[in-house]
């Protein structure tokens, strides 16, 4: 097999950036600043090539590294992307830079741990992202429990503590579950060829072949502790505290890349393995998923915090990437992927805005505001901006998404039944009247409170910076989103096509 | 007994000469140097370190020494001279090493240098009583290997005199160490009677005789294992650990917590599996003979040790009474292994151990150094400490990370393959109440992060920075668990050649 040993500079590159971060003294805080930013884009650089060189008519992983790890378990470094995970892997490379650059007045003690904690969350997602033998891929998905918690529990909120050792429990639960899982597969293949293995391409082909009830509880393991990641109705309940009281680079990493991996773990894992069970419990599944769609929608329009309002919107737009996932037919697939950059997009771009206006003000209550519209201009032009691309406005990149999903959704056969289609669609409705409608009340109207003139300020240059390339690929998704789809199309149609090779007697 | 075989026997427990010629030069150097008391721990050291050459060097040698009975054509020892014993060896003296250089370390023991020729030759002492207890395959041999580790360690509990702790420690287990060798003692007696042997070869054969008493033969076993659940400090046995592992000075508790558990399983699993296990499958699984069903009490022991020992670490405040429980939980995971009935499992043990050692020492060291600059184990007091003591901190944080179970520490590792050895057992329920308990674990784990991170230094908050040769020391147990966590793939080809356990 071809050796490429891009992906492993990619992955390598945050890592040693990470190590080399603590070496720089405290004081320098410009420094390690400006160092941790060099890092990643340095990663976003490599993975821009590794884009320019990818084969998108391919199905098949490309630049695949692989290196024997441990020979006794069988399990080896085994890296490669498709065109799924190259797309998930440019949003993280895209996004680390950004939140670091976000985070260079708001952040002052402890900086060097913190930047080694972003640039370390960032290799974690990476290495999820790319890994194709499931030892690894636990290994970093449990990795990057460490520096979240820290960065959620060090610099965030008054709850922060609180918060973050609930999202620590939480979220490790539910990977354990998906340990005993990964370790019944391998024992499983190893009794059935003779060979341990933790490779996901040979376990691709053995997996499915595992009797029907087993697999039920192998995928309810894998599936759980997607799902809580994700999170999905009803295991959302860490999802605002962890939101509301981690630091805006922490929420934005958190909302941009930490929830895809649920939703990458879900497209990756839980269908090409198992795909008897998926097809099987695809209904329950998107009836939880539109569920969450509604309830997230709902709750949100009563939210009085404008963090919080947003965390909740999460819920109800990852949703949507649920069911598109298990609607199983490619526009839905598609459009899940893509929902999954939008969200990441969309929400990262709202958790800073807010973030820009917190800074400021220290006050992140929508009715503190009012009249805003007057005193920040530009500013209240980009939240407009963000606000509709969340809402999922033609021409903006959350329309897409959206659409795909609703338009695979209504002809799965797998779900069955357009009722999911029509009360997800419900989803768009509400989003709109609870962003419009926080929109409305802080940006229009009269001044409330006569502290906002004195410190409230438009966009610094920095704050420029962070936001308009997010912007930039908001409408670029909008407008012309073959850019991405084209990438994810054969990647997607091949994963559909392996769970309808063993699931025809499901699909009539 | 013949010349020849009393020749050979010697040669196979040079270690164990080496150990008490050395225990006499320490308590003649204590007699000669009585002023300068600064050479004792240097010549317990040393006598350390030669031991280990001569255990090292055990590998190569395998065999029965002081035969008594024989047995069909072949005869049997007191001792029993295998791989696996050596491994344990191994963990018990590098942990004794390990130990001496943290009593260098402590301002507890070095408070009481007066009497420290006393503290090593009873450290000297626990050690000879382990070495035996890991190798006895004889009920007498046993009983008192296990007699000499205990009074030993009963003296060490309560050595600093320091605080009224130290005594009611000492007591304690003092009181519960001899109910439960009084117990023990009376299984041995009960299967004497049965079998009218002690030899566990012998009694192996003769259980197997479809006419022996079960119901007197599981009692007098149950007995057995209340002495050695002692040691391992497994439910419900295991109500002595957190006081004496409070109030003993910390070397000692980290001493018991590692070497004294080490010897116990040692002493555990050689039991099972010489007494109760006929024969080995292809595949690795232990067959037992059909007269006591090990595995279903093993399985509720274990359940119950790790459950206990998590949910009572709760509660804790005090940190070294919070490793006291967490050590009850591990010796709960370890005992998953035997559970099992499978060299697969055995080797998860051993694994376990290697990295068990690695990172309790390592946290009853952070914990140490930390007690010895602000004179508190109480969790409270390590409030911020995490921005004034980075280096102490970071590493509490990665022994305590991977006393969780988490990747990328080697604790991990540890619970991996004990989790594979469940799994190929198809012992599915059993591993998920263990990973469960993992889960709880990290609770009050955390806590300890939470405490040194998340809550913001004060200006009242110490500085710690150890002197050079303990963090060298700490980097030294620290570095391995990263390491170990990343590639482990020397330990489980040591772990897989030290699974010989002389049998039938």
């Amino acid at each position: 097999m071809e050796q490429n040993l891009l992906l492993t500079y990619l992955l390598f590159t945050p890592i040693i950036g990470s190590v080399l971060v603590l070496f720089i003294k405290q004081e320098q805080k410009n420094l390690i600043r400006w160092f941790g930013v060099l890092i990643a884009s340095v990663a976003f650089v490599i993975s821009l090539i590794v884009y320019f060189n990818f084969d998108a008519s391919k199905s098949e992983f490309q630049f695949i590294h692989q290196i024997v790890w441990i020979q006794s378990l069988n399990v080896s470094y085994y890296i490669g992307v498709d065109g799924i995970s190259l797309l998930l892997v440019l949003l993280t490379t895209f996004l680390t830079p950004l939140t670091l650059l976000s985070t260079w007045s708001s952040i002052e003690n402890n900086l060097k741990m913190f930047t080694f904690s972003i640039l370390f969350l960032e290799a974690g997602m990476l290495g999820v992202f790319l890994s194709l033998d499931i030892f690894l891929f636990y290994v970093f998905w449990e990795a990057m429990l460490i520096p979240m918690y820290f960065i959620i529990g060090i610099w965030g909120g008054e709850r922060r503590i609180y918060a973050s050792i609930k999202f620590f429990i939480f979220t490790m639960a539910g990977s354990l579950l998906m340990l005993v899982a990964i370790i019944w597969l391998a024992v499983y293949a190893s009794q059935l060829t003779g060979k341990f293995t933790t490779n996901l391409i040979e376990l691709y082909k053995i997996a499915p072949t595992i009797t029907q009830q087993i697999q039920g509880w192998m995928f309810g393991a894998f599936f759980l502790s997607f799902a809580i990641k994700v999170p999905l109705f009803p295991l959302h309940t860490w999802l605002p505290d962890a939101h509301v009281e981690a630091p805006t680079a922490g929420s934005v990493i958190l909302a941009g890349v930490l929830l895809k991996m649920g939703t990458y773990g879900l497209v990756r894992y839980c269908l090409p393995l198992f795909p008897q069970s998926a097809v099987q419990f695809a209904p329950l599944i998107s009836v939880l998923a539109v569920i969450g769609i509604i309830y997230g929608a709902l709750v949100s329009m009563v939210q009085t915090d404008m963090k919080k309002l947003v965390a909740y919107s999460s819920v109800s737009h990852l949703g949507f990437v649920v069911l598109g996932t298990f609607a199983m037919t490619i526009e839905s697939v598609q459009g899940a992927v893509i929902q999954m950059v939008n969200h990441g997009l969309s929400t990262g771009a709202l958790f800073l805005l807010v973030g820009v206006i917190y800074e400021r003000t220290h006050r992140r209550d929508i009715a503190y505001y009012g009249g805003i519209a007057k005193i920040v201009p530009v500013y209240s032009t980009a939240l407009l901006i963000a606000s509709l691309s969340s809402i999922g406005l033609p021409g903006l990149n959350g329309f897409i998404g959206e659409f795909l999903i609703l338009l695979g959704s209504f002809k799965s056969q797998v779900l069955d039944n357009w009722w999911y289609t029509v009360f997800a669609a419900s989803g768009v409705i509400f989003a709109a009247v609870y962003l419009l409608w926080m929109y409305q009340r802080i940006v229009f109207g009269v001044v409330k409170n006569p502290d906002l003139k004195n410190h409230l300020t438009d966009f610094n240059k920095r704050e420029l910076i962070v936001l308009i390339p997010i912007f930039v690929f908001i409408v670029w998704i909008g407008i012309y989103p073959s850019t991405f789809l084209n990438l994810t199309e054969a990647a997607s149609q091949s994963i559909l096509n392996h769970v309808s090779s063993f699931t025809f007697d499901f699909l009539k | 007994m013949e010349l020849a075989n009393l020749y050979q026997s010697i040669n196979l427990i040079i270690p164990e000469i080496v150990l008490s010629i050395a225990l006499i030069v320490l308590v003649i150097a204590d007699l000669i140097f009585h002023t300068n008391k600064k050479i004792i721990p240097f010549i317990a050291g040393t006598g350390i370190l030669v031991t280990a050459i001569f255990v090292i060097n055990q590998f190569n040698y395998i065999g029965f020494a002081f035969s008594t009975a024989t047995h069909t054509a072949r005869s049997f020892g007191m001792l029993a001279v295998d791989s696996f014993g050596v491994f344990f060896k191994l963990i018990v003296i590098v942990s004794s090493f390990i130990i001496v250089l943290l009593s260098l370390a402590s301002d507890e023991i070095q408070k009481t240098t007066d009497r420290i020729g006393e503290y090593y030759a009873l450290i000297y002492g626990m050690i000879l009583g382990m070495f035996f207890m890991i190798t006895a395959t004889d009920l007498i041999l046993i009983y008192l290997s296990l007699e000499l580790l205990s009074l030993s360690s009963y003296v060490l509990a309560g050595f600093t005199k320091l605080r009224d702790r130290n005594s009611e420690a000492s007591l304690k287990y003092l009181l519960y160490g001899a109910v439960s060798s009084g117990l023990m003692l009376f299984g041995i007696s009960l299967v004497y009677g049965l079998t009218g042997s002690t030899n566990l070869y012998i009694i192996n054969t003769l259980i197997q005789n479809p006419h022996i008493n079960l119901f007197t033969l599981s009692f007098a076993t149950i007995l057995i294992f209340a002495g050695i659940g002692y040691k391992i400090s497994s439910a419900p046995f295991h109500f002595w650990t957190p006081d004496v592992y409070e109030g003993a000075p910390i070397t000692i508790t980290a001493f018991l917590s590692v070497a004294s558990k080490a010897a116990g399983f040692a002493l555990l699993i050689r039991f099972v599996k010489t007494v109760f296990v006929s024969y080995e499958t292809n595949e690795g699984f232990w067959s037992l003979i059909e007269v006591f069903d090990w595995q279903s009490i093993l399985v509720v022991i274990s359940i119950l040790t790790m459950t206990l020992g998590n949910f009572s670490a709760l509660w804790q405040n005090n940190l070294k009474r919070m490793l006291a429980y967490s050590s009850i939980a591990h010796a709960g995971y370890m005992l998953l292994g035997l559970v099992v009935l499978s060299n697969q499992g055995l080797i998860a043990i051993l694994i376990y151990f290697m990295i068990y050692l690695l990172m309790n020492l390592g946290a009853f060291l952070v914990v140490m150094l930390i007690a010895n600059k602000i004179n508190s184990e109480e969790i409270d007091d390590y409030n911020g400490l995490g921005f004034t003591s980075p280096l102490l901190s970071v590493s509490l944080a990665i022994f305590l990370i991977s006393l969780t179970g988490l990747p990328p520490t080697a604790g991990f590792i540890g619970k991996l393959y004990l989790f594979i050895a469940l799994v190929d057992a198809k012992m599915i329920a059993v591993a998920i109440i263990a990973l469960l308990n993992s889960v709880v674990s990290l609770y009050y784990y955390v806590r300890v992060l939470k405490h040194m991170y998340l809550v913001k230094a004060t200006a009242s908050t110490p500085s710690i920075i150890p002197s050079t040769s303990n963090a060298i020391l700490l980097l030294v147990l620290v570095v391995p668990v990263l390491i170990f966590g990343v590639y482990f793939q020397p330990l489980v080809e040591f772990a897989k050649d030290c699974i010989v356990i002389l049998g039938i």
